[in-house]
């Protein structure tokens, strides 16, 4: 209470007069546990010997995520912002902060495995080597395997816990460009078609600095309109000052755009598939689950605490951007014959029904968009454990055609891909349907009928694709070109089995997930 | 024992077997046959002793009520009851599993999908199945009404034809296409019930209860039934049901159009005409015109058959036509008629296609009516059970059927009396496309390639026996039936606040008297 009262009462930050902010540590120690074990993981780079860096970096990401997690649950119930008024740590940020360092776990189990590949993992030996060069096949031919990965990961983790705790437009900025930069490297690092790896980084980094322009210039608009970068003073600015609204609106609208671009939402959304195809597997699960979720946290608070003033502005504008995003994903996705691509195309619509539980602007509203993060988060992480151990001679098998028969030759596999398939179309007793049930019930508690019927056609149109991968496993015949699937290690198997897991108990079972959603309550201010 | 979780048993205990069935080596399919059986045995024996439990004089609309809370968040419990109509329905269940398993005990063998997989399917099945009828929570009947597809896409999609592929694939899409309008209906309800009450529920009594506007019911009315009338299915919207039968094994299509297809009808009756009553009103026409169409285009269509799957497949069409029919003429006689009718369906489908299916299986798997000739002639036994059904399903008076479609053309009548007229030619031409069906196919003289067609054996006529002897006891004596259908019924009129008209104004135009 006393630090949300000096937010504000806070003047804007005179340079002359500046005084170090009060910072509660432990409320944000997540964050530099995450942060310090980042740099540690460097210097363990530069410093360890080679073949102990591994087991090192391993104990250290592990170890520091458990550390982070146990920090998290011990600061449940934590209500306040900190560091004058540029980070808010409260339920909603909590629930964020578990489900991702959770999420975060899984990743690295993805990243750690290798058993599946049988030249090592499924990252570069060395990222700067040119593709198709002899230092390549040197390095590939030594087996040599990196570890870089392991800061990367880290740094990105640590950006995604800044991004929904975020009270202030500077600090996401920071958050964001923390959390990207790591992520556009990760996606260019591919063992196996390196160009296709490398071309999607290129893509991923171009587009994602200019979303982060547009990001940059609308928090700039903001300041020159309430004189300040902080979410509650930028509320207080709009209910204080009817009747100014250009620059707020425009500063307004291009802040989101650089939130819609990292959630991919249409029409911001032309970097996804490619980025999911070109990444390494396990980047791609550990992405598309994880910044989905701290982008959608980011969003919510923008809009629930700096905008909430301006939401008759923002509301149709992000009614038609939901609408077209779940239809224009679950259409394309029909015509995908790569799985990784319409994996791709099915998180678009699917950030489309999370939009509709963020555009309903009511406690239901956030509650059910967390919901439907946590549940997706899981799933999508579970999907593409499946889609990294489904391989051929040349690597994964990511066609649709040579997942033809899977069902015969791997049962237990297909079903589990089964079980998530089911779960992204919306088949009760799945994560996917309590959570597509949440957000149509806050949509239409706020009167949205329309998009509700919007949705109901967009998730018809997507249970074609998502069944018909089903069709394809169990009721075609295997020809020679189907892939076989791989055993993995321990480590593919727990997000694997974490995955499928969270999405079936959250199907039977969400009533304290729910639970502990609600009592998480609304954004402090 | 009235405290004894009876429904919650019943669905537990197949759930089990099935369970305990695909935990089996898979080299012992006859250790899986014969665990399915014992338990579907069981299911049936349970649901006798409960249908004996049940006091058909009750005053409590509900009986063997469970209630426990499950999503409370959201309003949701876990709660089940039955009224006389589920009781009936699940009865159906119960009889029919047992029988289909008997009867389709060589249908599958290890080519395409595992033996024990079909039979762990069907018990899986069984659970839904009755749990679809028993819910007394409409998330609860969602859940039913959308994880049974599931069993389904695979019985037809893994042991079915050579389409079968194209046909599980149809008939998933067309079922999710209605589940989903069903389920932003659903929602609309529980958004309804939350601003009236303060907290959302979806108990299926309080929501009864609710007075909603009758704008709101209309929309939602069209969501509910819109999956219903895929389910039935109802003309136009029946093109997936062809396909699935065609394609499908004989058990499962027996489990398909036999009981599958009655949650559409339930549904009506259950969960449209008490919750939107004003709304069911006003559609009635629409739908009364619906249903005759298809009683019409069904029957018409299957005239022209060459493929007997096919043919019942529209033949059951045309019948579904007559017991929507009986549910929206909102007189008690039509919709006592309508239950009869879905039980009658149930029993003489399953004799039309599990005797069918004797007789393919015998002739390597066609179906078609010019391979046979004179069947009666080698097969007495199997064609004398084919006629039974033949004649069940054109309503021979005697018969189960005869007197469901009795009671709802007497109850058209009341209202609607050129309704009734028309759907009374309906079965004319049900008849004759029976009649030709039998004549073309049993009698006559003796195709020569059918020479030394085996007539069928103990097991088989050990699974059609119990079937043709309820479509006879039941037609002869329906008492039974009728004593719990009929309070089940009054109360469903009740709800809607529909009355019957008073036989005296039969001279009078009926359809002035709107309930």
């Amino acid at each position: 209470m006393i630090a949300l009262a000096t937010t504000l009462s806070a003047p804007a930050a005179d340079v002359s007069t500046f005084t170090l902010p009060s910072i509660n540590y432990y409320a944000i120690a997540p964050i530099l546990i995450l942060f310090g074990a980042a740099v540690v993981s460097v210097l363990v780079e530069a410093f360890v010997p080679r073949a102990a860096r591994r087991p090192v970096q391993l104990v250290l990401v592990i170890g520091s995520l458990l550390a982070a997690l146990i920090v998290v649950i011990d600061l449940r119930g934590t209500r306040l912002v900190t560091g004058d008024g540029a980070i808010a740590v409260d339920g909603v940020t909590l629930i964020l902060w578990g489900t991702l360092l959770i999420v975060g776990l899984l990743g690295a189990m993805l990243f750690a495995e290798r058993s599946l590949d049988p030249l090592g993992d499924a990252f570069a030996p060395k990222a700067s080597t040119l593709p198709g060069s002899e230092d390549e096949q040197r390095f590939t031919r030594l087996g040599h395997l990196q570890t870089e990965i392991w800061p990367f990961f880290l740094f990105a983790l640590t950006g995604m816990l800044v991004f929904p705790a975020a009270n202030d437009l500077l600090l996401i900025f920071v958050a964001l460009e923390v959390m990207s930069l790591p992520l556009y490297l990760l996606v260019g690092m591919a063992r196996r078609r390196r160009l296709l790896s490398q071309e999607a980084a290129l893509k991923y980094f171009l587009l994602g600095a200019f979303s982060s322009a547009f990001f940059l210039y609308g928090a700039a608009m903001l300041y020159g309109y309430s004189g300040s970068l902080g979410l509650v003073d930028i509320a207080n600015a709009v209910a204080n000052k009817p009747g100014e609204g250009t620059l707020v609106a425009v500063g307004m609208a291009l802040v989101i755009v650089g939130l819609l671009f990292k959630v991919s939402a249409v029409p911001f959304h032309q970097w996804t598939p490619d980025v999911y195809q070109g990444a390494p597997t396990p980047v791609t699960g550990f992405m598309g689950a994880a910044v989905k979720v701290a982008a959608f946290g980011a969003l919510l608070r923008v809009l629930y605490v700096g905008l909430g003033g301006m939401r008759w502005d923002w509301e149709p504008v992000l009614w038609i951007i939901a609408a077209i995003t779940m239809l224009v994903g679950a259409v394309i996705a029909l015509t995908q014959t790569d799985v990784k691509r319409m994996l791709a195309y099915s998180s678009i619509a699917q950030a489309g029904f999370i939009l509709m539980g963020v555009v309903s602007a009511s406690a239901a509203g956030l509650q059910s968009s967390i919901f439907y993060l946590i549940s997706y988060a899981f799933t999508t992480i579970g999907a593409f454990a499946v889609i990294s151990m489904v391989r051929d001679a040349s690597g994964e098998a990511t066609h649709l055609s040579k997942w033809a028969g899977l069902g015969r030759r791997s049962p237990v596999v297909a079903a589990t891909f089964t079980l998530f398939m089911l779960a992204l179309t919306g088949i009760p007793l799945t994560s996917g349907f309590v959570a597509k049930f949440g957000v149509f019930a806050a949509a239409l508690g706020s009167g949205l009928s329309w998009l509700v019927i919007i949705a109901v056609i967009a998730s018809i149109i997507a249970a074609f694709f998502y069944i018909r991968v089903v069709v394809l496993m169990y009721f075609s015949e295997p020809t020679e070109d189907t892939a076989s699937v791989v055993v993995p290690s321990a480590f593919t198997t727990i997000a694997l089995a974490a995955g499928a897991t969270v999405t079936l108990v959250l199907g039977i079972m969400p009533q304290p997930v729910l639970d502990l959603i609600s009592q998480a309550g609304v954004f402090v201010r | 024992m009235n405290d004894f979780p009876w429904l919650t048993t019943l669905m537990v205990v197949p759930l089990v077997g099935s369970i305990v069935v695909a935990a089996l080596p898979k080299a012992k399919p006859a250790a899986a046959k014969l665990v399915t059986l014992v338990v579907t045995a069981a299911v049936l024996v349970i649901t006798v002793g409960m249908a004996l439990q049940f006091d058909g004089s009750s005053a409590e609309p509900f009986q063997f009520v469970e209630s426990h809370q499950w999503i409370p968040s959201f309003g949701i419990s876990y709660s089940v009851g039955i009224d006389g109509i589920a009781l009936v329905l699940i009865a159906l269940a119960a009889v029919l599993v047992p029988v289909v398993v008997l009867a389709g005990w060589n249908d599958v063998d290890d080519s395409r999908g595992s033996v024990k997989g079909y039979f762990a399917l069907i018990l899986v099945l069984e659970a839904l199945m009755i749990g679809v009828f028993a819910s007394l929570d409409v998330f609860l009947f969602y859940v039913f009404f959308e994880v049974m597809l599931i069993p389904v896409y695979f019985l037809i999609g893994r042991y079915g034809g050579v389409q079968r592929s194209y046909a599980a694939v149809k008939f998933l899409i067309y079922s999710l296409v209605g589940g989903l309008f069903m389920l932003a209906a659903m929602i609309g309800l529980y958004v309804v019930s939350a601003n009236a009450t303060g907290t959302g529920t979806f108990d299926y009594l309080s929501l009864v209860g609710l007075d909603i506007d009758e704008n709101t019911q209309k929309v939602l009315f069209l969501g509910f039934f819109l999956a219903f009338a895929i389910k039935a299915p109802l003309w136009p919207f029946h093109t997936w049901l062809p396909d699935a039968a065609a394609e499908s094994k004989a058990g499962t299509s027996v489990l398909l159009i036999g009981v599958l297809d009655k949650v559409g009808t339930f549904g009506m009756i259950r969960y449209c005409l008490p919750i939107f009553p004003a709304a069911s009103d006003f559609y009635a026409p629409f739908v009364i015109a619906l249903a005759l169409v298809g009683v019409f285009y069904g029957a018409y269509v299957a005239l022209s058959q060459t493929d007997m799957k096919r043919l019942f497949a529209y033949s059951s069409m045309s019948h579904f036509g007559f017991i929507v029919l009986g549910i929206f003429v909102f007189t008690s006689t039509g919709q006592t008629g309508s239950v009869v009718y879905m039980v009658a369906h149930g029993l003489s489908t399953a004799l039309l296609f599990l005797a069918g299916g004797f007789l393919w299986m015998r002739y390597h798997g066609s179906s078609q009516i010019s391979d046979y000739a004179g069947v009666n002639k080698t097969a007495p036994v199997l064609s004398g059970f084919f006629l039974v059904g033949a004649l069940a399903s054109l309503a021979l008076p005697g018969l189960l059927s005869f007197v469901g479609e009795f009671l709802v053309l007497i109850g058209t009548f009341q209202r609607y009396m050129w309704v009734g007229a028309i759907a009374t030619l309906g079965i004319v031409i049900t008849a004759a496309y029976v009649l030709r069906l039998y004549q073309r196919s049993m009698t006559g003289p003796l195709k020569p390639e059918l020479e030394g067609l085996r007539d069928i054996g103990v097991r088989e006529r050990v699974a059609l026996a119990p079937v043709a002897a309820l479509v006879i006891v039941l037609g002869l004596f329906p008492a039974p039936l009728l004593n719990v259908i009929n309070p089940a019924v009054d109360r469903v009129m009740t709800s809607i606040g529909a009355t019957d008209p008073s036989p005296t104004v039969v001279g009078a135009p009926a359809e002035g008297t709107n309930p």
